[in-house]
């Protein structure tokens, strides 16, 4: 090598040469990858500090990473100088990646305050500086910024400049004839026609030389349909809709110079005319016998604009038309089918199954749609009530119909049937309330009933569910509360009024024991005045109702008094003699609202208390009961004495 | 043959403070005498139950393994076991000898007031303040108490095992004995509620403290009152009372530090033992000897009848 330098060559060599293979050594393995290893010339593994395993030391090798190593940034010797203070930015501690597009502080590029606007007011900033300062807070713009007028960017500003206008495209110029205009056409448009037909009344029109500014690129729509629509719905084409072509040019309205704009107001009128054909298309000419009207004007309303024949079927449906429409269903239904197959979809080959309905429910033919609620009855809180009388009273529906005894189970029995069915023996005594009534009262009772049959109102059907119902009186308890439920004003107030007719004469002369039943136990001073009623009922006064009402109650709390009162009345009668005898008055009032479960039912506990504050102690204060210890715990208390039977029995509960 | 029996003595009183025992526990929450009076138990308040002797005052052991204060505790006849509860819920039975935990009952819903052994040590019964008294059965390794009593409506604040009968007293004004044999439930009504219950000694009665400062002895079969004891002040704590061990003195601690002392016949107050200037938690008297112990905060006192130095000979006309 050295020699090769020394010679007269021409040769330079540079850097040191392989060395001479030798044929006869064997080949070297490669290097497997565990001793790839750089070793500096002490031996010791050479650091990369991250370079080929992606870390970054940037310069810091084997250090903390920062120019001042491993002591902190702050800390400084104190005599020379002062640490500086460092302010950390969140900037400082961001890689790469935050930068970046999609990371936590992109930065951007964006134009800067030169080249954004176009046209700057140097005196007008300054005005706006100085307004600045005097404004709400000072040295802050936000109002101007707010309302900044729009500014176009450079770009535009310089295209501008170079001659561009709003609406061209951008690029070179092109040599192009004008497109003709086109007529209106519905349906299927026929494609543009090839500019060779129209070129020799074209070209006077347009000069040799004359080049245009390329065609401006429509904006592709990229937002995502979240219409409702099917697939390949597309709406109204503007274009379409008020051109009559397709929006292939963007509508411009702002230059006067557009030819859309043209077309959009106003010019449309002589270009679409011109379309009607002129005298007669067929059948005219020197050589034709028929001799038609040539100035006959001939309307395209007279002939089809679309290829094929008639539709078949009733026309309803256009070019859209269903299936079984069309008789050719051999040939491709594709290429018949007249509407427009969405992309990638084939027409179906069966039809879509039929939905199936199902008639609606078969009335009967006395069905009213009027839903009448049963009247509920407490039974139990009556007095003098006969078990046949609360039978039907609850079995009532308030109308007139009479229902046959049906053997619906053992709840629409009667008293009378139970018994039998029981075995037990009749009751002693009148089993009738009409008998126990007195002779009077049931004359009384009866004409009542008579005359209540001729006025013929709603209340007929009461009527009639009185003779449903054997006892008399009771049975304007339904017949009052269906009455009750008729909305008409006026029929209430008949209703009423026979009502207190009734009253009167089932209350006149009658007894009321103290074990009557109160209804307005709650509220003392409406009992009361209930009483008073009564009381004048009893003894044949008419106008009992309006004396017995509190006066300084509402007008409407009054009509409401009356109401209740009347049906309380007739409803709450108390029955003479034996019939009252056999019910008696509840001990306790019950109160619906809580129900006192008392566990071991310990007796009262106030008797205990003053028993023992009486020191008397013993049998007041003292209570038994039965405790079942456990199988295991009387074994476990050595009591095998007791029998163990006994005990499982009694601890199993 | 019978030798004749030794001339009655006049009943004595544990009048004398024999020792103080500072029990380092907090507060001394109970303190027990084991089945025959030679060892006593304090309930600390800082989780601890500490086992001394009576005669010296030495601690012996100190068991640990509640999570929460000790509230009561009871040894076993044979002394080889202690029962323990606390107010963490739990009810511990303690081996004696090793320290540790046999058995950790869980199943109360709240802080266990009282926890006693019954007389074979196979049934450990414990109240709680969720109203129930649970027999937990110490032969077998069951989680689940053998029977659980609810019959109370507030908390049990104590209870007491007799042979055949078990007696709870309850915050809701009512003492309840439950008697195995006949299978029944005697409800006494007090109408304050009730502090401690404790059957005398004869079998004849029932002696209950309540938080209207009054102790009263029941008659067991009828109910009625035999004796009522006032003079002491028992209005927001939970103390407790007791019977003298020959049935002739009803005691009961009071808030105003001293340990009240009635004749059980005539009601008389005879002694009124200083303690100190805090309430007196809990008293505990021995089984068969005049020898008293009381706890006041952290501290339990032993008093005897006789004065220290002659202390080993208490039968002593």
């Amino acid at each position: 090598m050295a020699s090769d330098s020394d010679s007269d060559e021409d040769f330079v060599t540079y850097g040191t040469p392989l060395e001479p293979l030798e044929e006869d050594e064997p080949l070297k393995k490669p290097i497997p990858l565990h001793e790839q290893t750089v070793k500096d010339e002490k031996g010791r593994y050479k650091r990369f500090h991250g370079a080929f395993t992606g870390g970054f030391s940037a310069g810091y090798f084997n250090t903390v990473g920062s120019k001042e190593g491993w002591t902190p940034s702050t800390f400084v010797s104190s005599r020379q100088q002062k640490a500086e203070k460092h302010n950390a930015r969140p900037e400082d501690f961001m890689d790469e990646e935050d930068f970046s597009e999609h990371g936590i502080a992109p930065r951007e590029i964006t134009t800067s305050q030169e080249f954004s606007s176009g046209h700057r007011d140097e005196t007008r900033e300054k005005a706006r500086a100085v307004n600045a300062q005097a404004a709400l807070i000072p040295g802050d713009t936000l109002l101007e910024e707010l309302i900044a007028p729009a500014q176009s960017s450079i770009g535009v500003e310089l295209l501008r400049k170079m001659g561009w206008r709003e609406g061209q495209g951008v690029g070179p110029r092109v040599k192009r004839k004008p497109r003709r205009q086109h007529t209106k056409l519905y349906g299927c448009a026929m494609p543009p026609a090839g500019s060779e037909e129209s070129e020799d009344d074209e070209e006077e029109f347009a000069p040799e030389n004359v080049t245009f500014a390329p065609k401006d690129v429509t904006p592709v729509d990229f937002t995502p349909r979240l219409g409702l629509q099917g697939l390949g719905y597309s709406g109204l084409d503007p274009g379409l809709a008020l051109l009559g072509q397709g929006a292939s040019e963007h509508i411009n309205l702002f230059n006067p110079q557009s030819e859309t704009r043209g077309q959009l107001f106003g010019d449309k009128q002589k270009h679409t005319r011109r379309g009607g054909v002129a005298g007669q298309a067929f059948g005219v000419g020197a050589l034709e016998d028929d001799d038609e009207d040539i100035y006959h004007r001939d309307s395209m309303s007279r002939y089809d604009t679309v290829l094929g024949g008639e539709e078949p079927g009733d026309g309803l449906y256009g070019w859209t038309a269903p299936q079984q429409y069309t008789k050719r269903k051999d040939k491709n239904k594709d290429a018949l089918y007249l509407g427009k197959i969405l992309e990638g979809f084939t027409l179906a080959q069966k039809p879509a199954e039929e939905k199936t309905i199902f008639p609606p429910p078969i009335l009967p033919r006395d069905y009213r749609p009027v839903h009448h609620f049963r009247p509920v009855i407490q039974v139990s809180r009556l007095s003098g009530v006969s078990p046949a009388l609360a039978e039907a009273l609850k079995s009532s529906r308030g109308h007139m119909t009479k229902d046959e005894p049906q053997q619906e189970g053992r709840h629409q029995l009667d008293s009378g049937q139970r018994r039998t069915l029981l075995g037990e023996e009749t009751l002693q005594g009148p089993t009738s309330v009409m008998e126990l009534l007195r002779p009077e009262d049931r004359e009384r009772l009866q004409n009542i009933r008579n005359s209540s049959n001729l006025p013929p109102t709603k209340t007929t059907t009461s009527q009639t569910s009185h003779e449903a119902l054997r006892p008399a009186g009771m049975s304007a308890g339904p017949s009052a509360l269906s009455g009750v439920m008729s909305s008409s004003v006026q029929q209430q107030q008949q209703q009423q009024q026979q009502q207190q007719q009734e009253a009167l004469t089932m209350w006149r002369g009658v007894q009321t024991s103290s074990q009557t039943f109160k209804p307005f136990e709650k509220n003392p001073s409406k009992q009361a005045r209930y009483e008073l009623y009564l009381n004048r009922l009893k003894q044949g006064d008419k106008d009992a109702l309006e004396q017995s009402l509190d006066l300084g109650m509402t007008e409407w709390e009054r009509s409401r008094e009356r109401e209740e009162f009347v049906r309380a009345s007739i409803l709450y009668r108390p029955s003479s003699s034996s019939l009252s005898s056999r019910f008696t008055r509840a001990k306790h009032q019950e109160d619906e609202d809580t129900v006192e479960v008392n566990r071991d039912q310990e007796g009262d506990v106030d008797d205990k208390q003053a028993a023992v504050k009486m020191k008397m102690f013993g049998k007041l204060t003292r209570e038994t009961f039965e405790w079942h210890p456990d199988k295991l715990l009387c074994k476990r208390f050595n009591m095998v004495g007791l029998d163990i039977n006994v005990m499982i029995f009694l601890t199993s509960f | 043959m019978a030798f004749p029996q030794p001339r009655p003595q006049a009943p004595q009183l544990p009048q004398h403070l024999l020792r103080t025992i500072d029990c380092q526990q907090g507060a001394v929450r109970a303190v027990r005498f084991n089945v025959d009076g030679n060892y006593l138990l304090s309930c600390g308040s800082d989780k601890s139950l500490k086992l001394w002797t009576v005669s010296r005052g030495t601690l012996l052991k100190t068991y640990s393994g509640h999570g929460y204060e000790v509230l009561d505790a009871d040894g076993s006849y044979d002394n080889s076991q202690l029962c323990s509860c606390s107010s963490d819920k739990t009810v511990i039975l303690w081996d004696v000898a090793t320290g540790q935990v046999t058995r950790k009952l869980r199943g109360h819903a709240g802080k266990v007031n009282c926890v006693q052994f019954n007389e074979e040590a196979t049934v450990i019964l414990s109240g709680s303040i969720d109203g129930t008294v649970r027999c937990w059965d110490t032969r077998s390794r069951r989680f689940e108490p053998i029977q659980v009593l609810d019959e109370a409506r507030d908390s049990i604040s104590s209870l007491k095992v007799a042979q055949h009968e078990l007696l709870t007293g309850s915050v809701d004004g009512r003492v309840r004995r439950y008697d195995l044999r006949m299978g029944q439930l005697h409800v006494d009504f007090i109408d304050s509620p009730i502090t401690c219950v404790c059957f005398s000694q004869d079998g004849q009665c029932t002696l209950s403290s309540s938080l209207d400062s009054a102790v009263r002895l029941l008659d067991k079969s009828t109910g009625e009152m035999l004796g009522e004891y006032k003079g002491h002040k028992m209005k927001g704590y939970k103390l407790d009372c007791c019977l003298s061990s020959k049935d002739t003195h009803v005691l009961s601690c009071s808030e105003d530090g001293h340990v009240y002392c009635w004749d059980l016949v005539e009601g008389s107050l005879s002694l009124k033992l200083p303690v100190g200037k805090a309430v007196v938690q809990s008293l505990s008297f021995h089984p068969s000897e005049t020898r008293l112990l009381t706890a006041m905060e952290g501290r339990v006192q032993v008093w005897g009848s006789e004065p220290e130095e002659t202390m080993d000979d208490p039968t002593q006309t």
